[in-house]
């Protein structure tokens, strides 16, 4: 009886082997091969989308870690005889904001909040949900109906009105608004590990740890949780583009990060008011959004692609 | 047939049990009292204990569940704090206005998705299915209530052409089918109508390329049957899937229309729940969100009937 071989078995397999043929000794002819990983690493860097995508999400990252160093200006000092300047104004390259404070050093500083608020959620749910996937889809029986069908209400809400009513219900804030994203993604997240794991748990090599007399805690670190996780996190990558639109929506309606911070949803909402004055600055910090959510999600693809995960 | 709606039936009932407890809770999340922005700052422990009890919380919390239960199953929403009427009725008129704009955006979403969807499935590798690829990832991409402020950039405040905010000339709530109104509607419909659009048309490319790979359509064209033929066919099978597709991203749009209301200040759900959070007005805020939960639970399982009903090949499991 042979298990179907499947990019993601193969891979936590032949890490697994490769382990053991070393420990067995150097008399097989051992050939170190490129590994799972090593595959995936090399497919995605023959893609020039995702590497484009990829060298979009580094420079975005790499701004944020150094923005409070880089600014050409400080991002919280305004002027009102300077407010609202146009895109190429010989100072503020990049044009001023409603209360004259530079849009290039605001924009930059923003990305560090927009991608923290953004992101976070999702790490933070990509280890909930596969915990709670990884617990349901393995025990099984009853553990995995209650659980899953806890979870199948959630999916009953649209997640924006999910992330919404949430945040309301807690108040604004930084905090809040990552506790509701993260609240809208742990049932997502969480269905996607559970379909993984109980895929994987009548495989041959499960049976065989179990006869081995490992424990179910060290099935699940070592053999499942080595499986699965690939997939899932190809999964939660493709919502973090999601993540950094809702979480950034949150701060346009005010229940997110509170002036004057810079965020690039809440200097959206509070340029409304510039749209007649001033419309190419006023919708910059959305372009930003949508640049940093488009690499994510192409990024997202071609991490797919290279994993040759079915979507 | 009616066996399988029965089954869904159960299956569903034990979801909206879960809903309504979600929605119940969502008040007891608030920080502090949800009495707390009601009352007044300097209100003596007195008129607390009393506002308490009027309005059933000194009581245990399961026990307050059943009590709301039984007035929502009687069509009692509660009171809303910040206008004092009913909210089922401030609700229903604000479903109407949302369901509106979102039955618009999806039509539009449908019509384009399903258009490109085609074009991209019968022509793979194309310029067309790149372009069609290209949208798909635009839909899921863009931040909608960006896109909405840049439509109004340009066609409102740039060229003139449309309103940029409310529902109609009169500034009332509500909209009527006329050319007046229309013109209002179109900015916000169109924004809502990426992303379906998007989801839309990649769905459609992927059902229209597996269906043509079949075995069946070489024998409908082996026979002699005319191009027309087989994409009668083809539409025939891809039409269960496009439509529950259709369905959901209806529900998707009718909950998360919130961003894209607030943008266009259309009088809809979204507007209100707006109002509802920023005036701490939790029984409104508790209705809204109960009402559009239920409205998306009953269409998912309206969409799967349906679609169960178009294709006999699923399983009534």
């Amino acid at each position: 009886m042979t298990a179907p071989v499947t990019a993601a078995s193969v891979a936590l397999d032949g890490g697994v082997l490769a382990a053991e043929d070393v420990v067995h000794g150097p008399d097989a002819a051992f050939v170190p091969s490129r590994g799972f990983w090593g595959h995936v690493g090399h497919r995605l860097v023959r893609d020039p989308v995702a590497m484009g995508a990829g060298a979009v999400i580094l420079l975005v990252v790499i701004i944020a870690v150094l923005s409070p160093w880089i600014t050409p200006m400080d991002p919280y000092k305004g002027s009102m005889l300077r407010r609202l300047k146009h895109v190429g104004d010989a100072t503020y390259w990049l044009g001023s904001d409603e209360l004259g404070r530079d849009m290039i050093s605001r924009l930059m500083l923003g990305s560090r909040l927009s991608l923290f608020i953004g992101v976070t959620p999702v790490l933070i749910a990509f280890v909930i949900g596969s915990c709670i996937g990884i617990l349901a889809g393995y025990v099984g029986g009853w553990t995995n109906t209650i659980l899953m069908r806890t979870i199948d209400v959630f999916f009953a809400f649209p997640s924006v009105l999910l992330a919404i009513a949430l945040s309301g219900a807690l108040g604004a804030g930084i905090f809040n608004s990552i506790v509701s994203l993260t609240c809208v993604f742990v049932p997502q997240i969480a269905r996607v590990a559970e379909s993984v794991t109980t895929g994987i748990r009548k495989r041959d090599y499960i049976d065989a740890a179990k006869l081995s007399g490992a424990s179910a805690l060290t099935i699940m670190r070592v053999q499942v949780l080595g499986n699965v996780v690939g997939p899932i996190f190809v999964y939660a990558t493709s919502l973090i583009s999601v993540s950094m639109i809702l979480a950034s929506g949150l701060s346009f309606l005010g229940l997110g990060v509170r002036p004057p911070e810079p965020e690039w949803g809440l200097m959206l909402n509070t340029l409304r008011t510039a749209i007649y004055v001033n419309p190419v600055v006023a919708a910059l910090p959305g372009l930003c959004i949508f640049i940093v959510s488009i690499a994510f999600n192409l990024f997202s693809d071609g991490l797919r692609a290279a994993m040759e995960i079915r979507q | 047939m009616l066996l399988y709606i029965l089954k869904r039936l159960v299956y569903v009932t034990p979801v909206a049990f879960g809903v309504s407890v979600v929605c119940f809770l969502l008040v007891h999340l608030a920080p502090g009292d949800p009495l707390s922005a009601v009352l007044p700052a300097d209100a003596t422990q007195a008129t607390i204990d009393e506002m308490r009890a009027a309005y059933g919380f000194d009581k245990p919390l399961p026990v307050q569940y059943l009590i709301w239960l039984w007035h929502v199953l009687h069509g009692d929403l509660g009171v809303s704090i910040a206008t004092g009427r009913p909210v089922l009725s401030e609700v229903s008129r604000a479903v109407v206005n949302s369901l509106i704009l979102a039955s618009v955006a999806t039509v539009i979403g449908f019509t384009f998705g399903t258009l490109f969807g085609f074009v991209a499935g019968y022509h793979r590798n194309s310029v067309a299915d790149r372009a069609a690829s290209a949208l798909s990832v635009f839909g899921v991409s863009v931040p909608h209530y960006w896109l909405g402020m840049v439509l109004v950039i340009v066609f409102s405040a740039t060229l003139g052409w449309l309103p940029p905010t409310g529902a109609g000339p009169d500034g009332s709530g509500n909209w009527r089918p006329d050319f007046d109104h229309l013109r209002y509607l179109i900015l916000p419909a169109v924004t809502m109508s990426v992303i379906p659009t998007g989801i839309i048309a990649r769905t459609v490319r992927a059902l229209v390329a597996d269906i043509l790979a079949q075995d069946f359509v070489e024998a409908l064209r082996a026979k002699g049957m005319d191009e027309f033929g087989v994409f009668k066919h083809v539409v025939r099978n891809a039409a269960p899937t496009a439509l529950a597709i259709m369905g959901l991203q209806l529900g998707y749009l009718l909950g998360g229309s919130i961003l894209v209301e607030t943008v266009f200040a259309w009088p809809g759900t979204g507007f209100l729940l707006n109002a509802a959070i920023f005036q701490r007005d939790l029984p409104l805020l508790q209705g809204s969100i109960l009402v559009l939960a239920m409205f998306f639970v009953v269409l998912n399982l309206l969409v799967d009937v349906m679609q169960t009903a178009l294709d006999p090949r699923i399983e009534r499991a």
